[in-house]
């Protein structure tokens, strides 16, 4: 049912035609890739980004919309890919029902914690987050007997009933449904009632809380979906490169999720997906120049966050929108 | 047995007075700006590296050391001027990966340099160590402690006597008076910044003796730094060289008595559950929203 | 409809609100003014919920609510602008005052990820109520605009359209009219009529006289925390008290 008649908000209608121009394009997109991708090494780098994407995604949720930083969020994902790991190879699960109890108790942790850590503020939360995923890689780091340490675990390769998932096309129709799916819900959410209440304890928790809104409660909900979410793709991404360290939950693997989300924008989805594609490439471009590699992303991180302090997907459109129309904002007075 | 306790407790308050070092940087530019600088384990780093290369190329101790302290200072003084002072207004998120983007230029401009070992520099007054009680203690920790105390004992005449400092103090309680008043807010920032790389330097200087630099030793300095300077509240004083102490001291009793290898985990845990309890810090004030 | 017995506010040494006590009766406009810094704000806060009060009680419809959470106390049918606007500059216009409606619509995340059946229909038809809102308070110009382009008045606006989006059974206004000019002012007094008039009671704190003195049906006056006067306008401008200590010092408005 499109009714855009004369109806009081044309603003939802242009976001929905926004929001399906987007979404058209990332599939095509996400369907013809492959078809440009030489072999298998760039396969996985799209697969990489992928992940990248949904877990920035999923943390803006968290930090662009509802305004609560995390940086220790690697460390649910480490949390989804060592449960996964550990269930399998241990005690023979099957790599399903290990994914699923996986991202259980990641929710349930992430949950107990955000409990007790949303109410702080500000670079209070910011510790307090940093904190945790750096005991989370440490614990995964020293449990030698079950994680291998240091060195890591080899991981077994999925199957779903009986049937292997192997080789790098096939995962990356995995991963690629995931983005796009992860797209979609995401907007869902953040058009819906939920969603904007969400924002709004962003805007002003004060005004929230008056207009009925139980701010720490859904501080809480988004920040456990965004670890479950962290915590799923880890799972998967465990399965999928079959061997896993403790590093991927390690702080600088959160501080590049938090990079994707602000480099790409606070409060854009697309944002994300371009942050995850430029934390995905970079590192293969500088790959071999020792030193360089962090010289020229500490350079883009700084740079970028000074020109375009919104970051990039939301201040060029901004630049677009008011150029196309000679105005700044859409206010009529 | 008592010994045995007193040796870590030694080794505890070198450790905190390294911390404590890192911690007031943290600290002042905390006051200074709001800003939470990410890269302060980063200077940490530079003094020490540039002491032990200059010292290496033959340049004589002391001067080797001064010379780093100074080229730390001046590093922190362009990180302020050119990546943080043009993004004063962003977000708090925005401003955060500034200083990390600055910490990565940082350890890869120095990876580049001076390359991926560590360095080392000599124990400034031989390395026999002292006995006390049934514990050694190395002498190059004696320094380390007593500069330590100096520097904390500097920064409070600094603050209280002279015109610098209390604008300093002005600026971080007020920005907008202090400038009214005269004080030349652009100058105290940078200067926040200088001093708290100078400061963190010379912990990185004084510290390289005993457990040498790399390139990479800075993060998990300036991490542990952040966490004593959280524990005692952000942007007070007293509460940075506490909250220094106090991890110093649990981190090597844990290591001692508990696990070494938690002993990485321990600040973190630490810190989680004063803010759970106390989510302002140990001496921080809990501020009243008003609305 | 709302009790408040010897409610008092600490601050550190300030006494903020001291040991007040009042009836507001349902359906009525009431109004508390008092000089600057005399307890208003403080007192619709300990109301509302934002602040827990160091003494004193508040009863609403009978039950005690003293320390319940804003939120929970919204759901009662409370509901408030602010004197310092709280406005999510991050939304658009509309999408503040829908804020409003939070709790008439299906908030869970689960829903609004899948979108439920329903959810959507919901959602439009709180659209379009919520354009009629502002319309009716007088800033249907910025159905269209991004709250943080707009102008101060036309926010304190858009703060009554949220308030009223939760069709609450009582609206507390912190300074509706502060900042307005003459005709805008007006406006407002209207408006609190009208609301009165349908059968919603309104609390009003207010500096202008003339207004207040126009909508009320009783009034509260305090000074220092401590209630000085109360009843009805023509009770307020015979007390002596308040003159010496109020309106005294309101003359030279005029
Ligand atoms: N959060 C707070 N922390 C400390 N003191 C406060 C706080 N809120 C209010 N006060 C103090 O309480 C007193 C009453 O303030 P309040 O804002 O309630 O006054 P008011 O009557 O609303 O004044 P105005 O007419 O200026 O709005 C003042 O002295 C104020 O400084
Ligand atoms: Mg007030």
């Amino acid at each position: 049912m499109t009714q855009i008649s004369q109806s009081p908000a044309p603003r939802a209608a242009r976001s929905n035609t926004g929001r399906f121009i987007g979404l058209a394009t990332l599939t095509t997109v996400v369907a013809l890739l492959p078809l440009a991708l030489p072999n298998a090494f760039y396969v996985d780098v799209a697969i990489r980004i992928a992940i990248l994407a949904v877990n920035g995604i999923a943390l803006n949720l968290l930090m662009g919309y509802t305004g609560q930083i995390s940086l220790g969020h690697a460390g649910f994902f480490g949390l989804g890919a060592y449960g996964s790991a550990v269930l399998t190879a241990h005690f023979g699960w099957s790599p399903l029902w290990a994914l699923l109890a996986a991202a259980a108790m990641t929710a349930v942790i992430a949950w107990g914690v955000a409990r007790v850590i949303l109410r702080l503020r500000g670079h209070y939360l910011a510790m307090a987050t940093l904190g945790l995923g750096i005991i989370i890689s440490i614990v995964l780091s020293n449990e030698t007997a079950w994680t291998g340490g240091p060195d890591g675990m080899a991981v077994d390769s999925f199957s779903l009933f009986g049937v292997p998932l192997s080789g790098e096309r096939r995962w990356y129709w995995v991963f690629g449904g995931l983005l796009i799916g992860t797209v979609i819900l995401a907007q869902n959410l953040i058009d819906s009632p939920a969603g904007r209440a969400l924002q709004a304890l962003h805007g002003s928790e004060t005004a929230a809380s008056v207009a009925g809104i139980d701010v720490g409660r859904r501080k809480v909900g988004v920040f456990v979906l965004s670890a479950t979410v962290a915590a799923v793709m880890g799972s998967l991404s465990a399965h999928y490169a079959g061997y896993i360290n403790p590093g991927i939950a390690g702080f600088l693997q959160s501080v590049e999720l938090v990079i994707i989300v602000v480099l790409g924008g606070m409060a854009s989805i697309y944002g994300s997906i371009f942050g995850a594609v430029v934390m995905g490439l970079l590192p293969q471009l500088l790959a071999g120049y020792e030193g360089w590699d962090s010289v020229l992303f500490g350079l883009i991180m700084v740079v970028t966050m000074i020109v375009l302090p919104r970051g990039v997907v939301p201040s060029l459109t901004a630049r677009l929108r008011s150029t196309r129309f000679g105005t700044k904002g859409n206010a009529p007075c | 047995m008592l010994s045995e306790l007193l040796q870590f407790i030694l080794s505890g308050v070198t450790l905190g007075a390294m911390y404590t070092l890192s911690a007031l940087g943290f600290s002042m530019i905390y006051n200074a700006s709001g800003v939470i600088n990410f890269a302060q384990g980063e200077f940490i780093m530079v003094g020490g590296m540039a002491a032990s290369f200059l010292s290496a190329t033959g340049v004589p101790l002391p001067m080797a050391c001064v010379a780093g302290v100074m080229i730390a200072g001046l590093v922190g003084g362009l990180v302020e001027r050119w990546a943080v002072a043009p993004a004063r207004d962003a977000e708090v998120a925005s401003v955060i990966i500034i200083t990390i983007g600055v910490s990565m230029i940082l350890r890869g401009l120095t990876e580049i340099l001076l390359g991926k070992r560590p360095h080392a520099l000599p124990h400034f007054s031989g390395e026999a160590p002292i006995t006390v009680l049934g514990a050694t203690i190395l002498p190059q920790s004696l320094w380390v402690l007593v500069v330590g105390a100096l520097i904390v004992l500097g920064l409070n005449l600094f603050f209280g006597r002279t015109r610098i400092g209390k604008g300093v103090l002005a600026t971080a309680y007020d920005r907008l008076a202090a400038q009214l008043v005269g004080v030349d807010v652009r100058r105290v920032l940078t200067l926040s910044f200088v001093l708290s790389a100078g400061i963190g330097a010379v912990g990185g200087v004084l510290i390289t003796p005993i457990s040498t630099v790399a390139y990479d030793t800075g993060m998990m300095l300036g991490l542990k730094g952040f966490v004593a300077a959280t524990l005692g509240g952000l942007g007070s004083g007293p509460g940075a060289v506490a909250g220094g102490l106090f991890l110093g001291l649990i981190e090597a009793l844990t290591a001692g008595y508990i696990s070494s290898a938690y002993k990485d985990a321990v600040p973190f845990v630490l810190v989680f559950i004063v803010l759970v309890l106390r989510p302002q810090g140990l001496l921080g004030t809990k501020p009243t929203d008003r609305i | 409809m709302l009790t408040v017995a010897n409610l008092s506010k600490q601050f550190g040494g300030v006494h903020a609100v001291q040991d007040v006590s009042f009836t507001i009766p349902q359906g009525c406009v009431y109004s508390v003014i008092g000089p600057n810094g005399a307890g208003k704000t403080t007192l619709f806060n300990l109301i509302s919920g934002l602040y827990t009060p160091t003494s004193g009680s508040i009863r609403f419809e009978g039950q005690d609510i003293s320390g319940q959470a804003p939120d929970r106390l919204a759901r009662r049918g409370m509901s408030r602008t602010f004197q310092n606007l709280q406005i999510c500059k991050n939304l658009s216009a509309i999408d503040n005052v829908m804020v409003g409606a939070h709790l008439t619509l299906n908030a869970s995340m689960f829903a609004g990820m899948f979108r439920w059946p329903g959810l959507a229909r919901a959602d439009r038809a709180c659209r379009e109520r919520a354009a009629a809102l502002m319309e009716r308070v007088g800033c249907g110009d910025f159905i269209t605009a991004d709250a943080a382009a707009m102008p101060y008045g036309a926010l304190k606006r858009l703060e009554i359209a949220r308030a009223l989006a939760s069709d609450p059974k009582i609206l507390f206004l912190d300074e509706p009219a502060a900042g307005l000019n003459h005709t805008e002012t007006h406006s407002v007094q209207t408006l609190v009529a009208e609301l009165a008039r349908s059968g919603l009671t309104v609390v009003v704190v207010e500096h202008d006289m003339k207004l207040v003195m126009s909508v009320s049906d009783r009034i509260l006056v305090l000074n220092y925390g401590r209630r000085l006067a109360e009843g009805t306008p023509a009770d307020i401008r015979e007390n002596p008290d308040v003159i010496a200590a109020y309106l005294g010092a309101d003359t030279e408005e005029e």
